[in-house]
């Protein structure tokens, strides 16, 4: 250690003390420079770039949550409800709340419900979300599950039921292959939309007119302005834009109408739809089997999905729309018509039906139904029997080409552009189509059977019904519609939307379309006609004309025997009609999958259909006049 | 009065100017703590007793004349090298070491060393000629470096940093030759590569983040970003008490601690941050009066490294907060919650006012 030393030198305390003030007063120096660099730091931080630091600070503050609309509402024509918003609850979890959620959701599940898939799902969306959010567990919660947990609550921080609007669809299967279903946004619909308005949304159309109106369903987001910690919870409620409700829908479908054809086609597979001539509006448009839709506006689980994928009869396949069935003899009335408009035949031209026909030179035989044949027949005869002799050769004098063409515009061959997705076009044959697409030339004895509707050819019951609609409207082809009027929110008064006119046929002469129709009505007011069994106890006249489809080909020389073929070769049965047939308010089309003859099963669907909607029109329009001239 | 009284009833001795000065940090502190703790009454009232024990401290020591003060100092500093390598010894194998914990109180040794070295060295140069000797330079360097070292390795680079400039600036008082300066700097600049390579991960990392911080903004840049955003954001006149967003929304970490100051900018903007610098800076030029008439050597430069070393605790600590200095653990002087530095350094205003009071009694 240093201890004082008297060796030292004498030291000079002034001498020191003005070294040292010197030295004090250059750190001094240095200081205030140094802190008026410093404060120059601050002066440029607070005053230069103040305002893209107070923009920072903002942003870090406040965000923006979305506030989901509530989805608009289907009705049908009638005004029932076919589409809406329940409220429900769902159960939910804070995790950052709950010591041991396996502990909690074990004490939950004494009274609510839930199964390894809702411990799964929950376990997977954990981790989408963050500790103090809420996370759903199970949804749509029963009443009483609700109740039991309701009283229990104190026993469970951390957990709540908490409610909110799911979509339900009240008439379930009955209406699936028309609304269609919402389902949770996936990644492709989220391709599709507008992510700043979907950003709340949980929910998206699917199919059906859900799918198709969804920009109409939706609404207009909402948002929220919150302010939130660094950590993202959220402390308050800033600024609130409410969500616009989305547009309510009327659909031109009549619940009790699609509910007759549905319950007429009993257990058989099959589609029916229905159009009203005037406006093209749809009023039943049925495919059956359905399937339950609310299945999916909850989120359903793979293994019910693989179940209704597999199921017999294929629920999912949207017959009406989607389904290609060989018109069979349903064509018929528009083969006339070409005939008598392109001057092939008149209403007075003869044809002899012994039961055969052969296209000359070739030695095949093309068969009537009936064996004997039918004897002397002119276009009404041969529509009201169905005589195939007839169809044979006036396709032949016709040719593929000119049928091509005239049938084109019925709209057979393209899309009837409904207002839903899914539609398939069918398919028209020609000479062209053939040498591009299976790259051959076209045989005549296509064209003999294309006559018939056999062969190439394949509609859907709905171009069918629309061809039907057109035919007796005379002449104006509309895109059919099933969206009738729109409902905005707040609005008293619903906005009329009307089918677009596609087309209209080409005529040369009205006299023809009625001699078409007049057939059709001997179809089932004739005395041989077809389908006579539906003209019983009608309070109005209907016409109509049957059809069959060829599932299985026969070789030439092998006669069809429904009871030795088995029941997914039989053939479909088709029938067409319109009514009431002095001024038509109802074209329909029904397709019953291996229903054999068409007269049998389907003619009596249409039947049902047709009372269900004529039975309360004619009592409630007795009025109602054809406003397109030509009409029968 | 005080002639009929005898000297310790009579009024303490204090600096009224260094007092006034201190009362009103103090209490523009506690305010803003109030704030960035969130309305945290009982952690104000925590600090305020902290500061009441350390205004006692600084009353007590202001009472005590200089040549005792002198007299304790190589015991001071014996017990606080002793206590930094007993800590080290005994806390072999543990990551942080620099707590001691006496039972009653729990003590940071490093804290002791602030004053400790400064004391040591002035009282080292105390009877020596000035400017001093190469011999007497090459000895005082041993005192400081000893302390610093062993701080370094608890890790505890701010303290260590302090420690190092108390000394070097007493040494740089008594007159240390420019030449020497410059070469010590040069010295520190070649030694800086190997003081990397001795830092702890977690200090790269700091010196990392301070050079890029925008590299890893969520991560390790977050505390440089949101400081300076809460000051930038603050404008010129600041956002209003209790209205600072980022620290109430706790976007500002360590925003009662090492970070107040971003707080404080955030809500009184640009005028406080001016008025507590300017505060500040009345206390350093008050301290360095109190030296440049102080009438023995080691009480000139003690009091004028202690007034020096407050100016690198401002200066280090604005600049961590601005974003112009790497984040070392150095609190703003008095409004930075915690005990230790706020004792520590009312301690050394202690020393500083007896050295005032004291400066007509010459031994």
């Amino acid at each position: 250690m240093i201890a004082y030393s008297k060796e030292h030198p004498i030291k000079e305390q002034r001498d020191e003390q003005r070294l040292f003030q010197h030295r004090a007063g250059v750190a001094f120096i240095v200081i205030v420079v140094s802190m008026l660099a410093l404060l120059g730091r601050y002066v440029w931080l607070q005053v230069f770039a103040h305002e893209n630091f107070a923009t920072r600070s903002e942003s870090n503050r406040v965000s923006i949550r979305p506030v989901e609309p509530n989805r608009g509402l289907i009705y049908d024509r009638r005004g029932r409800v076919i589409a809406e918003n329940r409220p429900t609850y769902r159960l939910e979890i804070v995790p950052e709340k709950v010591e041991d959620i396996e502990a909690l959701l074990d004490e939950l599940s004494e009274l609510i419900a839930l199964s390894e898939y809702d411990r799964k799902s929950f376990a997977k969306s954990r981790r989408h979300f963050r500790e103090f959010d809420s996370v759903p567990v199970k949804f749509n919660l029963s009443e009483q599950e609700v109740a039991r947990f309701s009283v229990n609550r104190h026993r469970f921080d951390g957990a709540d039921v908490v409610p909110y609007l799911s979509r339900y669809y009240p008439y379930g299967e009955l209406l699936t292959h028309v609304i269609g279903y919402v389902g949770r946004l996936d990644a492709a619909d989220i391709a599709r939309t507008d992510a700043g308005n979907y950003r709340g949304t949980r929910m998206i159309g699917k199919i059906g007119i859900e799918r198709f109106q969804e920009t109409k369903l939706h609404g207009t987001s909402g948002f929220e302005r919150v302010e939130t910690n660094a950590s993202g919870r959220v402390l308050r409620v800033l600024e609130r834009q409410d969500a616009v409700p989305g547009t309510d829908l009327v659909l031109s479908i009549d619940v009790a109408v699609q509910q007759a054809a549905w319950d007429a086609l009993g257990e058989w597979p099959g589609a029916v739809v229905a159009i009203d001539p005037l406006d093209g509006s749809v009023i039943a448009l049925v495919s059956k089997p359905g399937y339950d839709p609310n299945m999916f506006a909850h989120g359903i689980s793979q293994q019910a999905y693989n179940k209704i994928l597999d199921a017999p009869g294929r629920p999912l396949f949207n017959r009406a729309l989607q389904g290609g069935y060989m018109p069979g003899s349903t064509i018929k009335p528009f083969i006339g018509l070409a005939g008598l408009e392109l001057g092939v035949v008149t209403a007075q031209t003869r044809v002899f039906s012994n039961g055969t026909f052969y296209i000359e030179g070739y030695d095949r035989p093309y068969r009537d139904w009936k064996e004997s044949g039918h004897g002397w027949v002119t276009i009404g005869s041969a529509l009201e029997q169905s005589v195939n002799t007839y169809f044979y050769q006036l396709a032949m004098d016709l040719g593929i080409d000119r049928i091509h063409d005239y049938l084109a515009q019925f709209g057979f061959g393209s899309a009837t552009g409904i207002d839903v997705p899914g539609e398939s076009k069918g398919l028209l044959p020609s000479r062209e189509w053939k040498r591009k697409i299976q790259d051959e030339p076209w045989y005549p004895g296509e064209t003999v059977i294309a006559g018939i509707g056999q062969g190439f050819n394949l509609v859907t019951p709905l171009q069918l019904a629309n061809a039907v609609a057109t035919l007796v409207n005379g002449g104006n082809r509309y895109a059919p519609r099933l969206l009738y009027a729109t409902k905005q929110a707040g609005d008293e008064r619903s906005q009329r939307v009307r089918a677009p006119l596609v087309l209209q046929v080409s005529k040369k002469d009205p006299q023809n379309w009625q001699v078409v129709l007049e057939g059709m009505d001997r179809v089932v007011n004739g005395r041989r006609g077809t389908a006579r069994v539906i003209a019983v106890d009608s309070r109005y006249r209907v016409a109509g004309k049957t059809g069959t489809a060829q599932v299985y080909q026969l070789g030439t020389a092998e006669k069809y025997e429904a009871s030795e073929v088995a029941q997914d070769l039989r053939d479909h049965a088709l029938f067409v009609a319109f009514a009431p047939v002095e001024s038509p308010r109802i074209a329909i089309a029904v397709v019953v999958e291996h229903g054999g003859a068409g007269s049998r099963v389907a003619a009596p669907v249409a039947r049902a259909t047709l009372d269900a909607w004529l039975d309360q029109e004619i009592e409630q329009k007795p009025e109602r006049e054809i406003e397109q001239g030509s009409g029968p | 009065m005080k002639r009929f009284l005898p000297a310790w009833l009579g009024l303490p001795r204090l600096d009224p100017v260094l007092l006034a000065l201190l009362v009103l940090i103090i209490v523009f502190g506690l305010v803003v703590l109030y704030s960035a703790s969130g309305h945290d009454t009982a952690m104000v009232y925590r600090q305020a007793v902290r500061l009441g024990v350390g205004l006692l401290v600084m009353l007590v020591i202001s009472q005590v004349p200089p040549h005792i003060l002198r007299i304790w100092t190589p015991w001071l500093y014996g017990i606080g090298v002793i206590i930094l390598l007993a800590t080290w010894i005994l806390g072999v194998g543990r990551g942080t070491q620099r707590w001691l914990d006496l039972g009653i109180v729990r003590f940071q040794p490093s804290e002791l060393m602030k004053l400790a070295v400064p004391m040591m060295v002035a009282w080292y140069l105390h009877p020596r000629v000035l400017p001093p000797a190469w011999k007497a330079v090459v000895f005082a360097l041993g005192i400081l470096l000893l302390p610093t070292l062993l701080i370094v390795r608890q890790p505890d680079l701010g303290t260590a940093l302090l420690v190092a400039a108390s000394g070097v600036f007493t040494l740089y008082l008594a007159g240390l030759r420019w030449r020497t300066l410059l070469g010590f700097a040069g010295v520190a600049a070649a030694a800086a590569p190997i003081l990397w390579l001795v830092m702890q991960e977690y200090q790269r990392d700091r010196i990392r983040t301070f050079l890029n911080p925008e590299a890893d903004p969520l991560g390790d840049g977050w505390n440089i970003i949101q400081s300076k955003i809460a000051v930038g954001s603050g404008g010129i006149t600041g956002k209003g008490w209790l209205n600072g967003t980022q620290s109430h929304l706790e976007f500002i970490p360590e925003r009662h601690t090492d970070f107040i100051l971003a707080v404080l900018s955030e809500e009184f903007g640009l005028l406080g941050v001016t008025l507590l610098m300017l505060v500040y800076l009345l206390l350093i030029a008050r301290g360095l009066h109190i030296a440049s008439i102080a009438r023995d050597t080691s009480s000139r430069l003690l009091a004028g490294s202690l007034s020096l070393t407050l100016f690198v605790y401002v200066l280090v600590n604005g600049g961590m907060v601005a974003g112009v200095l790497p984040v070392v653990g150095i609190p703003l002087p008095l409004i930075s919650y915690g005990g230790t530095s706020a004792v520590t350094l009312l301690a050394g205003f202690g020393i500083l006012m007896s050295i005032y009071s004291h400066r007509k009694f010459i031994k």
